[in-house]
Parts: structure tokens; C-alpha cells; sequence
């Protein structure tokens, strides 16, 4: 059967979104979501890892015995991580000072070690590939939509610091939305992550809901 | 089983050398970076707090490891400029509203303050963060001062009596602060023939 891209590429985005249906990587979408930049700088980070760690365990998934996948994962994903936290301490060493302190996270996140249970354990090495970026993606976008809400409400700006993280072309995305001064704390302190979060699995869910999908279970499609 | 158990180790130990040296292959490739940039790090501090017309050697190759009060090591950098210290620049450390704040300040000859800039600290977005100086000029105040400009005594916040602005909604993040270059002035004062002696 050939294999159905546009379902991997929807898995990830939307229907089964890491953040907004599995509800899974919730520590770094709650820790670092208190701007669009941060969400979108962490998202990208984790993208990265998990189409790699996809990728490697698709490739050797013959070779991976059942009884020790799960330490052969946790190797993989911890190996990924630790290179992109080398190679962006070394070339990309303004972002890593915003974000340094958060990649390690990157090893809990349950959600790349899910997807390569999951997925890529049992599929050929380009849906995995796939699979991997489009969650990442899927991620990365909840990530940025949390931070977008949060920023906006809690500080009054929107992409503020977006071009220490994508460079100086990218200044004219920092926008101020409210006067200084006149956001809600409560949104950027850990309480905003929650109230946030929850508030976007809302809307998702009532989008769901009026498309007529009903309310699926968590990860549905990916087992 | 015993052949099972032997091809698990295989594959988890073939898996574990090859990521290994894949790892240590990259850090030898960054790790020349990675110096570089903490370098960079640590001259940008520096070239804050002492300004560049102060020295003409380099400061971090000029450290004096003092022990403070209370025993613990302070690395002290040196401008020099032809041999003579013209000033000092070190880490001081404050207790703010949540937790350690780091900041590193530099001191000319005579004990004025050349600059303080925070380093690090946990404090309430939006309430205690406005000592840093991308959020707020307050930081600034403290520079050309010194021991007895303001008095001693007045070396507090206003609502304790002193001399300096707190922020409206944040008493302890400055108090913290005021607390700590304080104790850096002490520090200064304490040591000064050990700090401007020239080795």
C-alpha cells in the first residue's frame, strides 16, 4: 500500500498534534512558551531532533531488537541533543543563549520517544523522516501559538527578540501590540501556560466538533 | 536464550559506540567554537562594566583570586593601563526575590563605581526584571558612585531610608541589589592595597 504522506503530514499538524491532542511534551510548552520567539526557537530545536531520531531509528529498525529498543531510543534522541546543543553553542551562539538552557529538556519530551515507538519502529525510513519533521512542525506551531498568546496578553509585544533568534531580516516581525506596561502578568508567570494551553485544546476540540470529526482519542491514528 | 541475551548486548553496545564517537567527534570539531564564544561571553560582560578607555591589556588574562568575608574565592579581572591598575571588575552575588541574582560590577582606583550590569537572575518578568539594562536605565544610577556618595547610610532603597528607586510592585529585587554592590564597595575598601598593587 503506498504510503499516505498527507495523513502523516495532518497526523502531525493538526488531528493528532503532540501539544493539542496527545497532550504530550507539555514541561518545555508550559516552560518556554512565555514568547512567540521562545516557542517557535524551542519548537524548532525539538523539529530538528525528532526528523533525525526518526530517521536513524527508521533506518536501523531491523537491527533493533524488541528487548532493547527502548535504551537504543533514549540513546538515539540523547545523541541527537547532544549535538544540536554542541553545534548551536558553537555557530549558533546568540540563540543558545536564549535556549541553551532548555535544549537538554529535550531528552524528556516524551513526544519524540513516542513517535519512534509508534512510527518509526515499524515504518520504511522517508514516511518516518516525514513523520518526524511534521510532528516536530505540528509542535513547533502549538509551541509558537501558545507563546504568541501569552506574549501578547502578558507583555503586549508579539515576536519580540525574533532576530536574535532568526537574524537581523526578520526585525520587522517584532511588533507591540498594547502600550508598555499594560499586559497581564498572570500570563507569562507558569499559571499563563496552563490557562493558555487549555484555552487552545478548547478551540481545537469546538474546530473539531463543528467539522463534524467528534471528539477523537488521544493519538488515534498513531497506533 | 543465552545466544538472545548475547545479540541484545551486541546491538545495544554497537549502538552506544558508534553514537559515542560520533559525539566526541563533533566536540572536538566545536569545541574550538565553544571557547571562542564563552571568551566572547565574558569580554562583552567586562567591556560593560570597564570601559575601554580605562585599559590597554587584557583583563581576563589578568585574574587575582581574593577570598571574600565569608571564604569564598572571587576571581578579580585587572585593567592595567602602561602596568598601573586603573580598575577591577569581579562577580557579586544578591539574594532577590526569587533566588541568586548575578551581576558583575567594576570599580575605578579611587572606589567610584565604573558600571554594574546583572549577569543572571529568576526574577518576576515585568515586576523585578527591570534591573537589567535592556528593560530599564535604573541599573545605571549606580555609576560614579561611590562609598561615600551617598552616604553609607543612605546605600539602601527609599522605603528603607536610603537613597535609591525601588519599583513599583518590587521592594526586594533592587533592595537585593543595592545589598549586594554595597557589599562589593565593602569589599573594594577592604582590600584595596591587595586589589590596585601591581602584581
Amino acid at each position: 500500500m503506498a504510503t499516505d504522506y498527507r495523513r502523516i503530514v495532518r497526523d502531525g499538524m493538526w488531528d493528532s498534534n503532540g501539544v493539542l491532542a496527545m497532550l504530550l511534551g507539555m514541561c518545555p510548552a508550559m516552560a518556554m512558551t512565555t514568547s512567540a520567539t521562545n516557542g517557535l526557537g524551542m519548537g524548532l530545536a525539538t523539529a530538528v531532533v525528532m526528523a533525525a531520531s526518526s530517521f536513524l531509528v527508521a533506518l536501523f529498525r531491523k537491527h533493533i531488537t524488541q528487548e532493547v529498543r527502548i535504551p537504543v531510543y533514549i540513546l538515539i534522541v540523547a545523541a541527537m541533543v547532544t549535538l544540536v546543543d554542541l553545534a548551536m553553542n558553537a555557530w549558533l551562539h546568540e540563540l543558545y543563549k536564549v535556549l541553551g538552557l532548555f535544549i537538554p529538556l529535550i531528552v524528556s519530551n516524551c513526544l519524540p520517544l513516542a513517535r519512534l515507538e509508534a512510527f518509526a519502529a515499524k515504518e520504511p525510513v522517508l514516511p518516518s523522516l516525514v513523520d518526524g519533521m511534521f510532528m516536530g512542525l505540528g509542535f513547533t506551531v502549538s509551541l509558537t501559538m501558545i507563546g504568541a498568546v501569552r506574549e501578547i496578553t502578558g507583555a503586549g509585544t508579539l515576536f519580540a527578540d525574533a532576530s536574535l533568534l532568526l537574524g537581523p531580516a526578520f526585525h520587522f516581525l517584532e511588533t507591540r501590540v498594547l502600550p508598555a506596561d499594560t499586559g497581564m502578568l498572570v500570563m507569562i508567570l507558569p499559571p499563563g501556560g496552563f490557562l493558555v494551553t487549555g484555552l487552545l485544546i478548547v478551540v481545537k476540540r469546538m474546530l473539531d466538533v463543528r467539522a463534524g470529526k467528534g471528539i477523537q482519542m488521544a493519538g488515534a491514528h498513531s497506533v | 536464550m543465552k545466544i538472545d541475551s548475547l545479540r541484545h548486548a551486541l546491538v545495544l553496545g554497537a549502538f552506544c559506540l558508534g553514537f559515542g564517537v560520533v559525539m566526541a567527534v563533533t566536540k572536538n570539531l566545536a569545541s574550538d567554537d565553544i571557547d571562542a564564544r564563552a571568551l566572547e561571553d565574558r569580554l562583552n560582560s567586562l567591556g560593560q562594566v570597564l570601559p575601554a578607555d580605562h585599559y590597554d591589556n587584557n583583563p581576563l588574562a589578568d585574574p587575582l583570586v581574593l577570598e571574600d568575608g565569608e571564604g569564598h574565592a572571587l576571581t578579580i579581572y585587572r585593567a592595567r593601563k602602561e602596568g598601573k591598575v586603573t580598575g577591577v571588575a569581579w562577580e557579586i552575588r544578591g539574594s532577590g526575590y526569587a533566588g541568586e541574582m548575578k551581576l558583575m560590577m567594576g570599580i575605578d582606583a579611587e572606589g567610584r563605581l565604573l558600571g554594574v550590569r546583572v549577569l543572571a537572575h529568576k526574577e518576576t518578568p515585568g515586576l523585578g526584571d527591570k534591573i537589567e539594562v535592556k528593560k530599564g536605565d535604573w541599573i545605571l544610577r549606580f555609576t560614579g558612585l561611590s562609598l561615600g556618595d551617598p552616604p553609607a547610610e543612605r546605600w539602601k532603597v527609599k522605603k528603607d531610608g536610603g537613597d535609591f528607586d525601588q519599583f513599583a510592585g518590587a521592594t526586594i529585587t533592587p533592595r537585593g541589589v543595592v545589598k549586594a554592590i554595597r557589599g562589593g564597595l565593602d569589599f573594594f575598601d577592604a582590600n584595596k592595597t591587595r586589589l590596585l598593587e601591581a602584581n
